[in-house]
C-alpha cells in the first residue's frame, strides 16, 4: 500500500519521497515489533509495581513507531545511541526480550549480567542506554566520527528528547558535527514533556527541527512509523553521500509519566492522555491502515498478539526466577584487558580482587 | 502564660519538611533568597523538598529551569535534582562560586546554596549512586556541609542560606522521608546550626566513630548492638565537611584512644583519608592505640542488582566488624 509522508523542511530544498510504499512482509514486521515493545513496557509496569524491578525504570509505551521505524531506515551495520527511555532500542537492536527484563530484575541473565539496570543496557552497535540528559548526543557525534575515520560507509543515530534538547552540550555537537561533516543524525523525540516540564515552558524555541541552526533538518509525525522509516531513509541517505549530519523531529507522545515515580497527570490531563491513545496510538494506526487495504485479517494480528503475549509472559517468568548474580561478580569488568587490581571493600580487611573483561 | 503540656509536646518531623520548613523560613525573611531546579515549582520538586513554595511563593521566586547550568546574583538556592548532574555546571560551581571572592579581593561575593540529595540510594546504578563529599570539599572557597536528621537539615539549610559564601548542601534522598523528633528550638523561625561545628550524638570511652549523612544512624545502630557486650562507642555527627570540627574528633580521640570513620563514599582521596591525615598531624596522634579505621563504600562503581548493590555500601555488621578489629577484641 502507499501512504502519503508529510515532512517540515529546515535548510533542505526537498526531503523524503512524497509516497512511500509498505509491502504486506514489512507491515507484519513493524505490526510484530511495536507490539513487542508495547507489552514489553506494560511487563515492566507490572513487575515495577510488584518491587520486582526497582530503582529508576523509563517506560516507552507511545513512542513505539520511534524505534521500530528508525530501525527500519537503517542498516543493522548502523550505530545508535538514546538516552536512559532504552528498552525499546535495546530490543530494535537485537536484544531478547528475556535479557532485557533480566536486566530490568537485576539478574545474572540480564544483558548487563545484573551490574546495569534499566539505563545502561548495551549491544553490538548500540550504545546504551545513558542516565544523565543530553550526555549521549556527544559521545553519538563521536561514533559518527570514527565511521568516518574508518570509511565504512556507516552513520550513527543520537536521540535525545526535548528536555536534553536545551543542554549545551547539544549545540556544541552540531558545531563540531558540520564542521566535520560527520555522518550523524540527531533525533529528537519531542514527547511534549520534559519530566514535568512541557515544551512551552522548556523552551525558547520549539521548533526542534531547526535548532540545529546550520545543519538541515525535517520534522515529521513520529506516531506513524512508516513517516519514521521514510524520513530516516532520507536522513541516513543523506549522511552516507558526505553531506554531514541532519536532525530528526519525530513529534511522538508517552502513555506513562516521565518514570514509574511519576504518575504523569499532575501536569498534563488524563484526557490527554485517552485523546492521544484512541486517536493517535501508533499500532492502531498501522493496524488500521493493514486491515482497511486487505494486507492481514484481524485474526492473523490476534495470533501474532497472542505470540507475542507468551514470548513475554515467558521472558517475566525467566526475568523472576533467574538468579542474582554472585558476589564474586562485584568487581568484575572494572577495566577492560588490565591486569587484576587489588579492590578495597568496605574496610580495610575486605581485600577483593578485580577481574577484567577481555 | 504556657501549659505545662507544651513541654510534654514532642513533634515529629521528616526530613523533607525539615527542608520544606528551612526554606520557606528563608523566603519570608529575606526577598533576594530565590530557589531555582528543575521542576522544583509546579511539579512540587522531584522529591517533594520545595513541596507549596511555589503556590506561596510564585514564579518570580520558585523558578522551573529548563535543563541547563544556572547562575544568579541575588541569594539564590538552587537545586540539583541530584548531586550526579552537579558535574554537568560544576565549572560553574568551582571556578565561578568558590574562587570569585578570593580572585576579586573580597570585591565579590558569591551568597549561594547549591542543594539537593548526595550519595547512594535504591536502585539508582552507577550514574546516579556518586557521593561528592570528597570532590567538593577539596576546593577552598566552598563550604561544604552533609546533615544527617531532620534538625540538622533545618538548622544547617538556614545557616547554608544565611551564609555569604557559596555551600554545597548535601541531602540524601533515603533520609527524606525519615521522621525524627524536633525540640521546640528546633521549630522555631531563628532556629539556625553553626556550619563547622560537629554533634556528638552518643558519648561513649572506647571507640570514636565519625561519620556523616546516612551513615550516623547506622553508626548509632552498630553502638546499640555494641552496647550490650560492654564496648561503649562515641558516635560523632560530623555535620560539615568543609570546615571539618577537627578538634571535636581529636577531643574525643583523646579520651578514646581509638578512631573509625564511616561514610557512603569511595575510599580513595575520600572523607575518612583527610580525617586520617588530620588526625596524625595533630595532638591526637599520640593518644591512638590502633591505626585509624576508614568504613568506606567499595571501590567500584554502583552496581544495580541489589545483592551487589547491598554489598557496595557500609553494613552495620561491616561497622561492628571493623571496631572489633579496631579495639582488637
Amino acid at each position: 500500500t502507499q501512504t502519503f509522508i508529510c515532512c517540515d523542511l529546515h535548510g533542505l530544498e526537498e526531503g523524503p519521497a512524497d509516497t512511500a510504499v509498505l509491502t504486506r512482509d514489512q507491515g507484519l514486521s513493524y505490526y510484530r515489533c511495536m507490539q513487542t515493545i508495547r507489552r514489553m513496557e506494560l511487563k515492566a509496569d507490572q513487575l515495577y509495581k510488584q518491587k520486582i524491578i526497582r530503582g529508576f525504570c523509563h517506560l516507552y509505551d507511545g513512542q513505539e513507531a520511534c524505534a521500530a521505524g528508525i530501525e527500519a531506515g537503517i542498516e543493522r551495520t548502523d550505530h545508535v545511541i538514546t538516552a536512559y527511555r532504552a528498552h525499546a532500542f535495546t530490543y530494535t537492536r537485537g536484544v531478547s526480550v528475556r535479557e532485557i527484563l533480566a536486566e530490568l530484575t537485576g539478574r545474572q541473565g540480564g544483558v548487563a549480567k545484573g551490574k546495569g539496570g534499566s539505563m545502561h543496557m548495551y549491544a553490538p552497535h548500540f550504545y546504551g542506554g545513558n542516565g544523565i540528559v543530553g550526555a549521549q548526543v556527544p559521545l553519538g557525534a563521536g561514533i559518527a566520527l570514527a565511521c568516518q575515520y574508518q570509511g565504512n560507509g556507516q552513520i550513527c543515530v543520537a536521540l535525545y528528547g526535548d528536555g536534553a534538547a536545551n543542554q549545551g552540550q547539544l549545540f556544541e555537537t552540531y558545531n563540531m558535527a558540520a564542521l566535520w561533516k560527520l555522518p550523524c543524525v540527531f533525533v529528537c523525540e519531542n514527547n511534549r514533556y520534559g519530566m514535568g516540564t512541557s515544551v512551552e515552558r522548556a523552551a525558547a524555541s520549539t521548533d526542534y527541527y531547526k535548532r540545529g541552526d546550520f545543519i538541515p533538518g525535517l520534522r515529521v509525525d513520529g506516531m506513524d512509523v512508516l513517516c519514521v522509516r521514510e524520513a530516516t531513509k532520507f536522513a541516513a541517505d543523506h549522511c552516507r553521500s558526505g553531506k554531514g549530519p541532519i536532525l530528526m523531529e519525530l513529534q511522538t507522545y508517552r502513555y506513562h509519566g516521565h518514570s514509574m515515580s511519576d504518575p504523569g497527570v499532575s501536569y498534563r490531563t488524563r484526557e490527554e492522555v485517552q485523546e492521544v491513545r484512541s486517536k493517535n496510538d501508533p499500532i492502531s494506526l498501522l493496524k488500521e491502515r493493514m486491515l482497511s487495504n486487505n494486507m492481514a485479517s484481524a485474526e492473523e494480528l490476534k495470533e501474532i498478539d497472542g505470540e507475542i503475549r507468551k514470548e513475554v509472559d515467558d521472558a517475566a517468568q525467566f526475568a523472576t526466577s533467574d538468579p542474582e548474580p554472585p558476589l564474586d561478580d562485584l568487581c568484575k569488568y572494572i577495566y577492560h584487558n588490565s591486569p587484576p587490581v587489588q579492590v578495597r571493600g568496605t574496610n580495610p580487611w575486605a581485600k577483593l580482587q578485580s577481574v577484567s573483561s577481555s | 502564660q504556657g501549659s505545662f503540656i507544651d513541654a510534654l509536646v514532642v513533634l515529629q518531623m521528616m526530613v523533607r519538611d525539615a527542608l520544606n520548613q528551612a526554606m520557606d523560613e528563608e523566603l519570608e525573611r529575606d526577598e533576594r533568597v530565590f530557589l531555582l531546579g528543575e521542576e522544583v515549582a509546579q511539579y512540587d520538586g522531584a522529591y517533594k523538598v520545595s513541596r507549596g513554595l511555589w503556590k506561596k511563593y510564585g514564579d518570580q521566586r520558585i523558578i522551573d529551569t529548563p535543563i541547563s547550568e544556572v547562575r544568579a546574583g541575588l541569594r539564590p538556592i538552587c537545586e540539583f535534582m541530584t548531586f550526579n548532574f552537579s558535574m554537568q555546571a560544576i565549572d560553574q560551581v568551582i571556578n565561578s562560586a568558590a574562587k570569585t571572592c578570593y580572585m576579586s579581593a573580597g570585591f565579590q561575593a558569591v551568597p549561594i546554596v547549591f542543594r539537593g540529595p548526595n550519595g547512594s540510594s535504591a536502585g539508582v546504578a552507577a550514574q546516579h549512586s556518586q557521593c561528592f563529599a570528597a570532590w567538593y570539599a577539596h576546593c577552598p572557597g566552598l563550604k561544604v556541609v552533609s546533615p544527617w536528621n531532620s534538625e540538622d537539615a533545618k538548622g544547617l539549610l538556614k545557616a547554608a542560606i544565611r551564609d555569604d559564601n557559596p555551600v554545597v548542601f548535601m541531602e540524601n534522598e533515603l533520609m527524606y522521608g525519615v521522621p525524627f523528633e524536633m525540640s521546640e528550638e528546633a521549630l522555631s523561625k531563628d532556629f539556625v546550626l553553626p556550619i563547622g561545628k560537629a554533634k556528638i550524638e552518643r558519648p561513649g570511652n572506647h571507640v570514636t566513630l565519625v561519620s556523616h549523612s546516612r551513615c550516623v544512624g547506622h553508626c548509632l545502630d552498630a553502638a546499640a548492638v555494641l552496647a550490650k557486650e560492654g564496648i561503649e562507642c562515641e558516635v560523632i555527627n560530623l555535620r560539615s565537611i568543609r570546615p571539618m570540627d577537627t578538634d571535636a574528633i581529636e577531643a574525643s580521640v583523646m579520651k578514646t584512644n581509638h578512631l573509625v570513620t564511616v561514610e557512603g563514599g569511595w575510599p580513595q582521596f575520600g572523607v575518612g583519608a583527610e580525617i586520617c591525615a588530620k588526625i596524625m598531624e595533630g595532638p591526637a596522634f599520640n593518644y591512638l592505640d590502633a591505626p585509624v579505621t576508614r568504613v568506606t563504600g567499595v571501590d567500584i562503581p554502583m552496581p544495580y542488582a541489589k545483592i551487589l548493590e547491598d554489598n557496595s555500601v557500609p553494613q552495620i555488621k561491616d561497622i561492628i566488624f571493623s571496631i572489633k578489629k579496631t579495639l582488637n577484641v
